[in-house]
């Protein structure tokens, strides 16, 4: 059984069609990269894989089931990283994690595992605010994993982080692969792609361009092609977006 | 532990650690409390001083009853220098001279403080005609026909701690439940936590029960305490049905949740979301009659002011706590601000975009 299987997805906003007929499938425990400059639309068709937006068009089941209207059975099953600040304000690390784990009806002793799980023991007792960026990007990840999901979706979990942040957080997510989770994440590193994840799919205008293991894409490409980011060059183009 | 009770004590932690919230949902209303309850006191307790100058029979000669009466009123001094006590009268430092012309009281003062000024005529003139009635009685031999008993009843004016702690009561509440779903309702959207907990296995209505709860947790004690602190340090005295006012406090928290959720829904920043519900509640605390009465206002801002929500629960606490009508009179406001609540609601949620360009 796919985790994902998506076929024809589309999402239109007024002309703007952000998601534009967009077919893909991700395997159970495949570790999947979206790519694509900003406003490409791979924050858009991860809220439609998601559930979180009805589609205008085309099909989509996640673990073999719809996920639109709501699907409450499905939500335990699938983690959601959305963006380091979706926090509730004020709370400290611990009570944190601990909110998310209730809603989940999960209990506060494995919630606090996940803490020390991505190295944030000795940062319980801070509150978010206080955390620097890597420390906010592990927690929120945490909290997307508090409740052990089969499927785990991260957006741009590395944004904004230093090198040593970035190296940090590569292991913990291979980690979470290994376990046999399917991880779906986006980012704009190229080396994070090629270093992570079994398949890409590069996206831009609303449609994927190519899909395939980073390696298969350089190959393809030929001779000027040294990395992921030569051929996401060569696929999205140079010019500067929004 | 439940996901209502963890979003709830979420809320409340959040709440409490923020103390600009803490701030203008407890210390500054009640520091409007102290202003009004506390500086501007009840005016008519202050005694009206005056200067008497030389023997003033008329006054020597009152009952003991009246002699009581008159000392409740005045402040008296004694002279014998007429120039000296009308050079107190014109610098202000007494209010009303009185001197002896034959048979004639003149009383003289001035229009600087007009209340003083009238109170004073009305008192005296009242001692005057009170000691000629009794001169006369005995004189003819019987007694006046026409005698008056005073008997208090709760009326629309009332003394200024009594009208403003209901009024103030309701602004604090109105104002901190708008912010507070304002905040939350912008701020979540923001952070993206509204999107997280829609992706989290919790209802809608779990969601929205745990931020009701805790704001309308925060409204009863915004109550006990206002009612704590007048009762205690300015002499508050609640009448009767004062317990109708807890659920028309709920309805009206309610109200103005709505209020904060359309503020939240039109702006697009926590910020904004927080000035748009200023902006709705603080005129409105005006034109409610919530800092000093309407009723001198002319006839078309009160008819404007009806169409506020808040000037309902203002009037409805009011009636309940102070004017001493029935739990009844608190059925109407609810049923109002019931109205407004489901209209607001309505227009929020037609209002609100999930994106925030």
């Amino acid at each position: 059984m796919a985790a994902i299987r998506a076929e024809g997805l589309t999402k239109v906003y007024g002309d703007l069609r952000a998601v534009d007929g967009v077919s893909l499938e991700v395997a159970e425990g495949e570790f999947v990269g979206v790519l694509g400059p900003n406003g490409a639309g791979k924050t858009t068709l991860l809220e439609l894989v998601e559930g979180l937006r009805r589609p205008d068009g085309g099909t989509v089941e996640v673990l073999g089931e719809r996920v639109w209207p709501r699907n409450a059975g499905l939500l335990p099953r699938i983690g959601v990283q959305l963006q380091a600040s979706a926090f509730f304000e004020r709370l400290t690390a611990r009570e944190q994690i601990r909110t998310f784990a209730a809603l989940y009806d999960v209990s506060p002793a494995r919630a606090d595992d996940w803490l020390e799980r991505v190295g944030l023991g000795e940062k319980a007792a801070s509150r978010v605010e206080d955390l620097s960026g890597g420390q906010a990007q592990r927690l929120s990840i945490a909290c997307a994993l508090v409740h052990d999901p089969d499927l785990v979706f991260l957006d741009e979990p590395t944004a904004a982080l230093d090198p040593q942040a970035r190296r940090n957080l590569w292991d913990l997510l291979s980690g979470i692969n290994d376990s046999g989770r399917t991880v779906v994440l986006t980012t704009h590193y190229m080396d994070e792609a090629e270093v992570l994840c079994d398949r890409v799919a590069v996206m831009d205008a609303g449609r994927v361009l190519q899909v395939g293991a980073p390696a298969d894409l350089i190959r393809d490409l030929g001779a000027p092609a040294r990395t992921l980011e030569d051929v996401f060059l060569h696929l999205t183009g140079r010019e500067y977006r929004a | 532990m439940s996901a209502f009770r963890a979003l709830s004590l979420a809320i409340v932690r959040g709440f409490l650690r923020d103390k600009a919230s803490l701030f203008f949902a407890l210390v500054f209303p009640l520091m409007f409390l102290v202003l009004f309850g506390g500086l501007l006191g009840d005016r008519s307790q202050s005694e009206v001083d005056l200067v008497q100058v030389g023997d003033v029979p008329v006054l020597d000669a009152l009952s003991p009853e009246a002699a009581e009466a008159f000392e409740d009123t005045f402040a008296v001094t004694r002279t014998d220098d007429l120039d000296g006590a009308l050079a107190q009268v014109r610098s202000g430092d007494a209010d009303v001279a009185v001197v002896m012309e034959d048979d004639t009281l003149v009383a003289h003062f001035t229009l600087t403080d007009q209340v003083a000024a009238a109170v004073t005529q009305g008192a005296l003139r009242a001692f005057v005609d009170g000691t000629n009635v009794a001169v006369l009685a005995r004189e003819t031999g019987s007694p006046p026909p026409y005698s008056l008993r005073v008997q208090q009843v709760e009326d629309d004016s009332l003394s200024t701690i009594q009208f403003v702690t209901p009024g103030l009561l309701g602004w604090a509440v109105a104002m901190s439940a708008a912010f507070g779903a304002a905040a939350t309702l912008q701020g979540w959207r923001q952070s993206k936590l509204l999107r997280r907990l829609q992706l989290a296995p919790v209802s809608t209505r779990t969601v929205v029960s745990a931020r009701v709860a805790v704001t309308l947790g925060i409204a009863l004690v915004q109550m006990a305490i206002f009612l704590g602190l007048a009762a205690a340090a300015f002499g508050l005295q609640l009448s009767g049905a004062w317990w109708a006012a807890v659920p028309l406090l709920v309805v009206g928290t309610l109200c103005f949740m709505a209020v904060g959720l359309l503020a939240g829904a039109l702006a697009r920043t926590t910020e904004g979301a927080v000035n748009a519900a200023n902006f709705m509640v603080l005129p409105m605390a005006f034109l409610s009659g919530s800092f000093f009465p309407l009723d001198g206002a002319p006839t078309w801002l009160q008819r404007l002011s009806d169409l506020l929500p808040l000037k309902h629960l203002n009037e409805g606490m009011l009636d309940v706590m102070v004017r001493g009508e029935g739990a009844s009179a608190a059925l109407a406001p609810m049923a109002v601000l019931a109205g407004f609540a489901v209209v607001i609601t309505l227009l929020a949620a037609r209002l609100f975009r999930w994106e925030t360009v």
